[in-house]
């Protein structure tokens, strides 16, 4: 199955168990899944069977609340039973709406924002002291960027060197309040990166190909830590939830849900 | 060195709390290349520098920067390593409490986080430099043990048994000179278990951390000038807090103080006051700690006298105590 397909197909998921639960992130969801997507099928060297391994590459999802996507793809590649997702958000399952350890396939449980990145910086260190090669990824928010510990770990990763560690940013554009311009601008964020001695690329980050082509890429400069932004659409593939506020968290009804399910039909 | 410290007679003066922590450190890290020394610019106060220059390998400075300090601590905990993230305790326990609570806690990474300066031990560097609330945050966090060990033979056996723990830790210390308490010639530490340091069958005196000598300072006194007998713990756990030890002490006492160089609200005086209320102990009760209120100024001798967490302070509370027995 191509990627592009795959990502069609974890987009119908997670519209399915949001739909089903009543509960999610859908447009970041949407927004980042293609990112997901290519690090679940072509970069990481993680699967059920080599989970426990100390070689494994690590991905830890620093904005926890877009949790659906990382479940579809977790189901997807045999971490659990899809049919486990039937119980998101219900009481005493396992699979609520921030990740968590109790989920298979889950490295950290985030959920509080800022938090990956030190994360991340720590088990890339350890590979470096270990001699290993794994590498160590994570997935941030462009709303979640203002949190300072993001930053102490920005300069952190740079005085370790750590070309092992890869930063994704899903710049989608928009957080809670509006858009990440009008709430607390990051622009010029590349500049920012740079400056604090990381090797940036920018990507379309739904575009599969070209994501591919740019994780092929890492490390983009030896002996300093890589950051991909993605330039998103949040609520992607979805004509009526793409770069609209409302499905930050919004949950369709079941006539937007047919719709959406119409618009993301397999290709033929 | 353990075998010398332990030999040493009573009432000596002995070292510092977090120094014997840095030098146990030291020899756990000669035979184990898995541990991890993380500072935030702390390394000179927490007596790390050697450590630093003997395993310049396992030492991983990120400047001051807190929450830093325990994201990758336990990043690297995951990884396997064994963490011990460095920092004075007021920042270390305030600043980064939501990476403590999630990235520790939460994500059950075993990072042993080492608060040093604790308590008053900054004294006129004031309140920005004051622990007195870490007891308090901690206890209220799932999957965190807290241990205040009282002198070196504490220290040493606390270091040794939660470097070979996969839990989650919070060990604090003090930087002032601490005397030996072997007044029983006891041997054996476990954590979550009190140490009972003296024996006295009129009142119980529950302290942890650098205020379990003043406590045994006050029984003798006690002892020699009122003929009042206390029972003396260093109640180096409080969580998970003894409760057998507890229990044992509401029978065989007739009133007890708690000691503690933090604030009263939400500490090991605390703690106990819950369980024993809990199970219906109704015999005199008091905790005495740094009240509620802007810290008097002064050096961390002047600051716990003034609270009355001194020989004469805590004989004097005893005293009260006793009279409503």
């Amino acid at each position: 199955m191509n990627l592009e397909v795959k990502s069609t197909e974890y987009r119908r998921n997670i519209l399915k168990y949001i739909y089903k639960a009543k509960a999610g992130h859908t447009g970041g969801s949407l927004s980042c899944i293609d990112i997901l997507n290519v690090l679940y099928n072509e970069v990481l060297n993680v699967s059920p069977e080599t989970f426990t391994s100390p070689d494994r590459d690590r991905y830890i999802q620093s904005k926890g609340h877009c949790v659906e996507a990382l479940f579809v793809v977790l189901a997807d590649k045999g971490f659990f039973p899809e049919s486990d997702l039937e119980t998101l958000c219900k009481y005493q399952s396992h699979y609520i709406g921030h990740p968590t350890r109790k989920v298979n396939g889950v490295e950290q449980n985030t959920g509080a924002l800022g938090h990956g990145l030190p994360m991340s910086a720590g088990v890339a260190l350890a590979a470096k002291m270990d001699n290993r090669d794994y590498r160590v990824f994570t997935l941030m928010g462009d709303g979640e960027l203002p949190e300072g510990s993001n930053w102490e770990a920005a300069l952190t990763a740079t005085h370790y060197k750590l070309d092992n560690l890869c930063a994704i940013v899903d710049l989608n554009g928009l957080q809670i309040t509006g858009p990440t311009k009008d709430v607390c601008n990051t622009e010029p964020l590349d500049k920012k990166f740079e400056s604090f001695g990381w090797a940036v690329r920018h990507v379309d980050g739904n575009d599969v190909v070209a994501l591919k082509e740019v994780f092929d890429a890492l490390p983009f400069e030896k002996e300093k830590p890589s950051v991909i932004i993605a330039h998103t659409v949040k609520g992607k593939g979805v004509s009526f939830m793409e770069n609209e506020l409302k499905w930050h968290h919004g949950v369709p009804t079941e006539e937007q849900y047919k719709i959406a399910m119409q618009e993301l039909s397999p290709a033929p | 060195m353990g075998n010398e410290i332990l030999k040493a007679p009573i009432g000596v003066t002995g070292a510092a709390n977090q120094d014997v922590f840095s030098e146990t450190l030291q020899e756990l890290a000669a035979t184990d290349r898995n541990i991890v020394v993380v500072t935030s610019d702390s390394r000179g106060s927490g007596k790390l520098v050697p450590f630093g220059k003997k395993y310049p390998a396992q030492i991983v400075e990120v400047g001051i920067a807190e929450q830093n300090l325990v994201g990758m601590a336990a990043g690297l905990a995951s990884a396997g390593k064994k963490v011990f993230a460095v920092s004075p305790a007021c920042f270390l326990t305030a600043r980064a409490l939501e990476q403590i609570k999630n990235d520790v806690a939460y994500s059950n990474n075993p990072v042993k986080l080492i608060g040093i300066s604790a308590g008053v031990s900054y004294g006129a560097l004031g309140s920005t430099h004051h622990s007195l609330h870490d007891f308090a945050v901690l206890r209220a966090i799932h999957n965190i043990r807290i241990v205040v060990p009282a002198d070196s033979f504490e220290t040493i056996q606390a270091v040794q048994q939660v470097a070979a723990s996969e839990q989650p830790y919070y060990l604090r210390f003090g930087k002032k000179p601490m005397p030996l308490l072997d007044e029983r010639g006891e041997t054996t530490f476990q954590i979550g278990k009190g140490r009972v340091v003296r024996r006295g069958s009129d009142v119980a005196i529950i302290a942890n951390g650098e205020t379990v000598y003043p406590a045994l300072q006050a029984a003798r006194k006690l002892s020699a000038e009122n003929g009042i007998e206390a029972t003396v713990v260093s109640m180096h756990t409080i969580k998970p807090l003894d409760e057998k030890l507890l229990s044992e002490l509401a029978v065989e006492c007739k009133a007890i103080l708690t000691v503690e160089e933090h604030s009263v609200n939400g500490g090991l005086g605390e703690a106990c006051a819950s369980w024993l209320l809990k199970n219906r102990y109704h015999k005199p009760f008091d905790i005495l700690g740094i009240p509620d209120e802007y810290t008097v100024t002064g050096s961390q001798v002047e600051i716990l006298s003034h609270y009355g967490i001194s020989e004469i302070g805590i004989a004097s509370r005893v005293k009260t105590l006793n009279t409503l027995t």
